[in-house]
């Protein structure tokens, strides 16, 4: 069991490791380097060697990687080009913003996703199955932007019950938050819901035909029973991992979101990072939000581990 | 060449009948199926045409009849700069679907060919090279897009080897898993013990029994696609003005969701259409072939 945990660590020590390699040599391999792509048009000689000069640019790229992992592994994430503040600055406030968008979506989506999906699954190829399954299937194929756009007209334009954008600071207290981010959340739980339910109804099928299922209710258990007490804590155990991928997604894939609602996360900085070729906010970015997902991975898959002990025996990955 | 020896030593897959007919004949019992199956077909048949038929050229401006509601005239009313969104929504679906369709068959191409590749070799070369592909699944999809978008322009050729690069990478997975199902079976053993090349392995005996799982990867991909590439045309970097496209219309049009909503939701009923069909027609088609698709993660 410790060996095992142990190696899991290692594991999501190592892919954060390769991680950093792929964003910072990824960025290096395109053309151009950070202060080309950052001034653009405007390049001039003059110019290009002040801004390499000013943030080391000028020095091979591996002792510049080196360096950048060095500064990481401290917790400096350098410096953004287009803002001259410290990237952790920037992000800081940012990055709790989108976790608490995060966490209120998670909360809504999956004791809805549970409650959708265990219906669907003891109703298989019937009419509430066939209907639940539909909406997944709408819901967690429609871009977001899409979906937003769809429920701005809806409650923003038409019903006016909430704002259509965000119009608060990225360091607003919490509380102020709240309001503005009804929207956005609803938007991210359809696709959370849709994701999570589709895995819950799939091992909700599984279990209600396995052995232990046909057992208890031939010997009468009453069905709520059976439900409740034997099929959904096993048709749970394989939903911890796609909770987590769906977060995880969810973590990276706000972007979209926030930018449509003007909320002041981690996503809507990505694209303004994007937008004005800000590299060195770019790959700070990047190796976040790829360590999030590394880490959220990692819980679920210690939890899985502690929740069923078949998992600790078996070997490999 | 002859192969008619070796399908017959095959003991494990026991086909009496055509299996392409027999896909057929279980997706044509799936009403939501063929119901996606039209959808694509239609959206195919619209992209193709729709220069011939649309009622107004979608390019054309006229600011005296900016924002107005749809008429007889206009079906569904014209933009900020009045133009004809029925004419627009239409056409506004052709370099999304080229983008896409092009971008999806390289995917599942090299991604599928490389997850069948270092599923049979396995060992060090493979246990390296999934962690690589495992660590670029981590960072954030649009991120990547973005980036390389970013910087390396916006022409269709830049976006087609984009997509298919990026989204290749999660198909190697799909198919490295499908593949290890297969390489312990009997066959490949035998194929082993024949002396056959490693590239006939691959390409005859693991590659058509991957197939079907590379084939409903392939349409879960097109529709994955269609939601980065309209992603990254909503913000902006997508196909260049004037080119009508769904997403970038969206965009623009959302100013005017007020007064003039149709704007908007001209392009958003035609993206979600193809989309949806795309995704009924996968069900479908997973559940014909006998796979499931609900374990997919999202991507």
């Amino acid at each position: 069991m410790f060996i095992l945990i142990m190696r899991r660590l290692g594991l999501a020590v190592l892919t954060i490791f390769i991680i950093s390699l792929i964003v910072f040599f990824g960025v290096e391999a395109l053309p151009g380097d950070a202060a080309t792509a950052y001034l653009g048009q405007l390049a001039t000689d003059e110019s290009l060697k002040a801004l390499r000069e000013e943030f080391g640019l000028n020095k091979p790229p591996l002792e510049r990687y080196v360096n950048w992992l060095g500064d990481l592994v401290k917790g400096d994430l350098g410096e953004s080009l287009s803002r001259k503040k410290p990237v952790t600055e920037l992000i800081g406030n940012r990055f709790r913003n989108t976790a608490v968008l995060a966490a209120a979506a998670t909360i809504f989506a999956v004791p809805i996703a549970i409650v959708l999906g265990v219906i669907a699954g003891l109703t298989r190829d019937k009419w509430p199955d066939i209907t639940v399954s539909l909406v997944a299937i709408i819901s967690m194929t429609l871009p977001g932007f899409v979906t937003a756009t769809v429920l701005i007209y809806i409650f923003a334009i038409r019903l006016a019950w909430f704002p259509a954008v965000t119009l608060i600071s990225s360091d607003a207290p919490v509380s102020q938050l709240l309001p503005n981010i009804i929207l956005p959340i609803i938007t991210l739980t359809f696709v959370m819901v849709a994701h999570i339910l589709r895995l819950v109804r799939t091992n909700m099928i599984d279990v209600m035909v396995s052995d232990y299922v046909q057992m208890a209710r031939l010997k009468g258990v009453p069905m709520i029973k059976i439900v409740f007490q034997h099929a959904l804590p096993n048709a749970m155990l394989p939903t911890i991992n796609i909770i987590a991928l769906t977060i995880a997604w969810l973590v990276g894939g706000v972007a979209i979101v926030e930018t449509i609602f003007n909320y002041p996360g981690i996503g809507s900085l990505m694209i303004h990072g994007i937008s004005d070729k800000d590299l060195p906010l770019i790959q700070g970015i990047a190796i976040i939000l790829s360590a999030i997902f590394i880490v959220i991975n990692l819980i679920a898959d210690l939890l899985a581990l502690i929740l069923n002990p078949r998992l600790r025996t078996a070997r490999g990955h | 060449m002859a192969i008619p020896a070796q399908v017959a030593e095959r003991p494990t897959i026991i086909k009496s009948r055509n299996p392409i007919a027999e896909t057929w004949d279980n997706l044509r019992r799936s009403w939501s199926g063929m119901f996606g199956l039209s959808l694509i077909v239609i959206h195919l048949v619209v992209a193709l045409l729709s220069p011939l038929f649309v009622p107004h050229d979608p390019l054309v401006m006229n600011s005296k009849i900016a924002n107005q509601a749809p008429s007889s005239a206009h079906l569904m009313g014209t933009d900020k700069l009045g133009r004809d969104v029925f004419s627009r929504s239409m056409v506004g679906g052709r370099v999304t679907i080229v983008v896409t369709i092009l971008a999806t068959v390289i995917a599942v191409s090299w991604g599928g060919l490389g997850g069948i590749l270092f599923g049979f070799l396995g060992g060090r070369a493979d246990e390296i090279f999934m962690r690589f592909v495992d660590a670029f699944l981590s960072i954030p999809w649009l991120l990547i897009l973005l980036l390389i978008v970013s910087i390396l322009g916006t022409e269709m050729w830049v976006q087609i080897l984009t997509f298919g690069f990026t989204y290749g990478v999660s198909t190697i997975r799909i198919a490295r898993a499908a593949t290890l199902d297969h390489v312990t079976n009997d066959y490949i053993l035998a194929a082993r013990a024949r002396g056959e090349h490693r590239r006939t392995i691959v390409l005859r005996e693991l590659l058509p029994n991957v197939l079907d799982v590379m084939l409903v990867d392939g349409a879960m991909n097109w529709s994955w696609m269609l939601l980065g590439f309209t992603s990254l045309s909503f913000l902006g970097f997508g196909v260049p003005p004037p080119t009508p496209d769904w997403g970038s219309m969206i965009a623009k049009n959302r100013e005017i969701l007020a007064i003039q909503p149709w704007a908007v939701f001209g392009p958003v009923i035609m993206l979600s259409t193809l989309i949806i069909g795309i995704n009924l027609f996968a069900d479908a088609f997973a559940k014909a072939l006998g796979l499931d698709r609900s374990q997919g993660a999202p991507v």
